[in-house]
């Protein structure tokens, strides 16, 4: 194997042994204390994991796309608020690692993420831009050397337990709302007012109430390029894939509880096949389309960023259109899926303290809709698909 | 054909300054034009020079300036005449 496959097959062993043996027992706890999953973020640090995807060059392992996305998979399938934290996490790695090395201040911080392990959480959403992550209002704002801001978020999820904050705001009072930088803060360079609560349906060991962000930092703490490039290029296709992957994660662990209760209800009466196997080869046939789709989109973006022509690709209409797609699908399959688990497993499925319990897969599984809404992405297809032709 | 480009930004780019004043290469997404925005100016485009781009040509880099417009354009219509 070359030490670039050993790396990556190192790293995905050990993420899988943190999903099984800490995050998925804590899962149902996490979940019902609506607490954050510190002992498997915890896990994760120990193994080098939060700066798994930053380059050697830089102190990390330098994983590939596919195995981080894998990782996502592998801890969402214990415990879906863990792997929602862990991609969100990467999401802010990525953007840092791909828009932020060649420029001192970030090649220092990507260092100081390794040593320290530093857990990065994000402020994007903003109360009053309906939900557009592309149109801030809040601004950077000179302030004698420095710059400041401050943003009415509302949601930052795991806020409160992140060492870092990445958050996007205006370039300038002066600069108009699509016009948006991607700001860094460490530590208590910025603070956070809590303004609401998190008792949520699902996703609940997210923490993510909302927030009112305060930050004062140098001004180089703002990645060097326009955020309309690193949300097309990075953020966006970063962010639906990873969260495709935690989705996916779900409804794996929903179809292994369906699988479960089949081949006990199988094992108890052996010669015939018990009825509700028919509805999981229906649910096998539609977890097999849902996870051939993710790997599909992983593949090309994993290519994309990998050749040189690959940034322009990733500024054409078509592959937003695909990216976009690929949220729209993952989103809604992966609660299909949970709910078809419940239908095979029955009541058993239906209470929440059976080997077979599905409502917490359910429950976490609606978010995937909510996440960036699915009718807001159909706005955007929309617009794009009267020019594009192919669809 | 640079003036009809400026007329169509102008009418569909929405962007912070006037459309006559920008420089061939100003870029046209840092001068304010959002990616919906984009998309009526292809939209314009096609409608003002009686052509349809090809998806391959969709892509930020062809939209983002005056010249690079005028570059695109002057493909299709030669295509076109050959």
């Amino acid at each position: 194997m070359s030490a670039t496959a050993d790396r990556n097959a190192t790293f995905l062993t050990s993420v899988r042994a943190v999903a099984e043996t800490v995050a998925a027992p804590l899962a149902d706890e996490v979940d019902r204390d609506a607490r954050f999953p510190r002992e498997a973020v915890d896990a994760l640090r120990e193994q080098a994991a939060l700066s798994c995807y930053v380059p050697p060059s830089h102190g990390g392992d330098g994983v590939g796309f596919a195995e981080l996305a894998a990782a996502c998979f592998e801890l969402a399938r214990g415990c879906a608020a863990t792997g929602m934290v862990f991609a969100m996490h990467q999401i802010q790695v990525a953007c840092i690692t791909r828009h932020g090395i060649g420029t001192p201040f970030f090649d220092e911080y990507l260092e100081e993420l390794v040593a320290g392990q530093r857990l990065i959480a994000s402020a994007t959403s903003e109360v009053g831009v309906g939900g557009d992550l592309r149109s801030s209002i809040a601004a950077v704002t000179p302030d004698g050397d420095a710059v400041q801001l401050e943003k009415n978020a509302p949601t930052v999820s795991y806020g409160e337990h992140a060492d870092d904050l990445l958050i996007t705001a205006r370039r300038s009072p002066e600069a108009d709302r699509g016009d948006q930088v991607l700001v860094l803060t460490r530590g208590d360079e910025a603070s956070l007012e809590q303004t609401g609560s998190w008792d949520a349906l699902g996703m609940r060991g997210t923490c993510s109430p909302s927030f009112i962000v305060r930050a004062r930092v140098a001004p180089e703490q703002c990645l060097p390029i326009a955020f309309a490039e690193i949300a097309a290029e990075t953020m966006v296709p970063f962010s639906h894939i990873l969260w495709a992957h935690v989705w996916l994660g779900i409804a794996t662990g929903a179809y292994d509880r369906a699988r479960a209760f089949v081949r006990a209800q199988a094992k108890s009466a052996p010669g015939a096949v018990p009825p509700t196997a028919s509805r999981l080869s229906a649910l096998a046939a539609e977890l097999h389309a849902m996870r051939s789709e993710v790997a599909a989109a992983t593949d090309e973006y994993a290519a994309l960023i990998e050749s040189d022509a690959g940034s322009d690709d990733l500024l054409s209409v078509g592959y937003a259109i695909r990216i976009n797609a690929l949220k729209i699908n993952a989103s809604e399959r992966a609660p299909r899926i949970c709910s078809a688990a419940l239908g095979i497993c029955g009541m058993p499925g239906y209470k929440n303290d059976t080997p077979f319990s599905i409502g917490r897969h359910l429950r976490d599984a609606l978010s995937a809709a909510l996440m960036i809404a699915n009718d807001r992405i159909h706005a955007t297809n929309a617009a794009l698909l009267l020019v594009h032709k192919a669809g | 054909m640079d003036d009809r480009i400026r007329q169509v930004i102008a009418a569909y780019a929405r962007l912070g300054v006037d459309a006559g004043e920008l420089g061939e290469n100003d870029d046209l997404y840092t001068a304010g034009m959002t990616s919906h925005a984009s998309v009526n100016l292809m939209l314009g485009l096609e409608n003002e020079f009686d052509v349809e781009f090809p998806d391959h040509m969709l892509r930020r880099s062809v939209f983002e300036s005056v010249s690079s417009i005028r570059d695109a354009l002057l493909e299709l219509t030669s295509e076109a005449a050959a």
